[in-house]
């Protein structure tokens, strides 16, 4: 009896620090000069249909790019690190570590600046799209991790048993490992997925056309044009959009997976 | 297709010659000699970690053999030049977890090493995956996906999918251990029904009736070696060796 009543009294204080500590920044807040700064309907309305046709376009165009092709990265290297072959191996590991440890905006950097420079290529979407190819090579960095976590998920049986039917190697991991290393690996890609999204947002350091501009681009630039907040809060907005439903995607995905084993 | 000639009737179907597999520190096999005649059903007891299961996988190469000699049709299936992968399409492996492929429905799991491996159309496998599903009693389940299977069912199912590589032998590794008792007697009926259409078997089991019943010859082996081998009524009713006898106290 007296241990619930304490807990009830510590609960009760935890609840009145919350409200209190709410309340504390609402009064602090200046709610004039923050609508000013970030919620003027003029200026958002003025933003149409741009951030939508171009922005988030671009971003989401960038964000599949990068996903597709860090995924194709990722399964080579993935073989590569599980691969019998010493140097495959150690070749694997150092891009792993490699692009793993640096920053990614100095990945990206690089790959738009110095690409175009040392290969004299030209890439789709110029400079964004060098800009991109970083992006790719770290992506592939973080999948091929999980792509051989997923890959070693996969019960040994599996590969005896397609071993044993006479399979060769590649067409048991074809045919038997990789659909099954996949299902495993759903919930992590698809939050990968969405750092992608996210990690898009780096490509300002790319420098862009018009054309070319991704959400966090273009309303920067509307920031410094207009020298207002809106169009910050409006990328915020549609970032947060398009990534919810994804993350309680993975959940779902993760408690159906819980329940399957 | 890859044929093979058909091998004269006298050379064995599998020759051990003094074995020896090592992991590590570790001596599984220290010398294990046995022959496996053409038609014959094999059965391989003893107690858990005597080797038996080492020796089964060493005979379609799953474990490399540290030494000795492994002629299967009186090919010498541990020559480096060989093609393992062909070895292994005649030599039917059956699994105490039984390894159904659980991404693909039971039909798939039939036919997918017969196309890959064996170049059979799509219609032809699908012929032949029916056939041996209908010997296992199976067929109502063709498109079932394995999670949907009793553990009895899907070990019936795998077994159907080695018959329809057409081995010419098959192997077993403890393929009832993982059952549940009221499931062991579908599988064993499936395995007495193929060794009475003389298949050639060599079986790896806990199942002395069933040893006792359908095999030609049972081998008891303990720590790594061979102890006892001969016919199974006489070994497992006046077992010689003292290490037979004990097992033998324990397990009947």
């Amino acid at each position: 009896m007296r241990r619930t009543t304490r807990r009830r009294l510590r609960r009760g204080i935890l609840y009145a620090i919350f409200v209190a500590f709410v309340a504390l920044v609402a009064l602090a807040a200046d709610w004039g000069r923050l609508r000013q700064q970030f919620l003027q309907i003029d200026i958002a309305r003025e933003q149409f249909p741009e951030i939508i046709t171009i922005a988030a376009k671009n971003t989401l165009l960038f964000t599949v790019v990068a996903f597709i092709g860090g995924l194709i990265l990722g399964i080579v290297l993935a073989l590569m690190k599980l691969s019998t072959i010493g140097p495959y191996r150690w070749l694997a590991t150092g891009y792993i570590e490699l692009f793993r440890g640096l920053p990614a905006l100095l990945t990206i950097f690089a790959m738009a600046y110095v690409l175009p420079i040392a290969l004299e290529i030209r890439v789709p979407f110029g400079q964004v799209g060098a800009g991109l190819v970083g992006l790719i090579l770290v992506a592939g960095a973080y999948m091929a991790e999980t792509i051989r976590a997923g890959i070693q998920g996969v019960p040994k049986g599996q590969a005896e048993a397609a071993r044993s039917l006479g399979m060769s190697p590649s067409w048991t991991m074809v045919s038997v490992i990789l659909p099954q290393a996949f299902r495993i690996i759903v919930p992590p890609l698809t939050n990968e997925f969405v750092l992608l999204i996210k990690d898009t947002s780096l490509l300002f350091i790319a420098g862009s056309t018009i054309q070319t501009k991704e959400l966090t681009t273009f309303t920067r630039d509307a920031q410094s044009v207009y020298f207002n907040g809106t169009p910050l809060l409006m990328a915020a907005m549609l970032y947060l959009f398009i990534t919810i439903p994804l993350t309680r995607l993975v959940a779902v995905l993760e408690r159906r997976m819980a329940r399957s084993r | 297709m890859t044929e093979f000639p058909t091998p004269p009737t006298d050379v064995p179907a599998i020759e051990v010659v003094d074995l020896y597999k090592r992991f590590g520190e570790l001596e599984v096999l220290k010398g294990v000699s046995l022959t496996v005649k053409a038609g014959q059903v094999v059965c391989v007891i003893g107690p858990s970690g005597s080797g038996k299961s080492t020796l089964l996988r060493c005979v379609n190469r799953l474990e490399e053999p540290t030494a000795g000699q492994l002629r299967v049709e009186g090919i010498d299936i541990l020559d480096p030049e060989i093609d393992v992968d062909k070895v292994r399409t005649r030599i039917g492996m059956v699994f105490q977890q039984f390894n159904l492929f659980p991404h693909l429905s039971v039909l798939r799991n039939l036919t997918l090493a017969q196309r890959r491996v064996l170049g059979r159309g799509k219609e032809e496998a699908a012929e032949v995956a029916r056939q041996n599903l209908e010997r296992v009693g199976l067929l109502d389940k063709a498109d079932a996906y394995p999670a949907h299977l009793s553990g009895g069912q899907q070990q019936r199912a795998a077994i159907a999918r080695s018959l329809s590589m057409n081995p010419d032998m098959m192997l077993f590794d403890e393929p009832t251990s993982a059952l549940d008792p009221e499931l062991v007697g579908d599988v064993l009926d499936v395995m007495r029904n193929l060794a009475g259409s003389g298949m050639t078997m060599m079986v790896v089991t806990h199942e002395m009736g069933f040893a006792r019943e359908v095999g030609d010859d049972l081998v008891f082996m303990d720590d790594g070696m061979i102890v006892e081998e001969g016919n199974p009524r006489d070994v497992l009713a006046n077992p010689r060796h003292t290490r037979t006898q004990s097992f033998l106290s324990k397990v009947l």
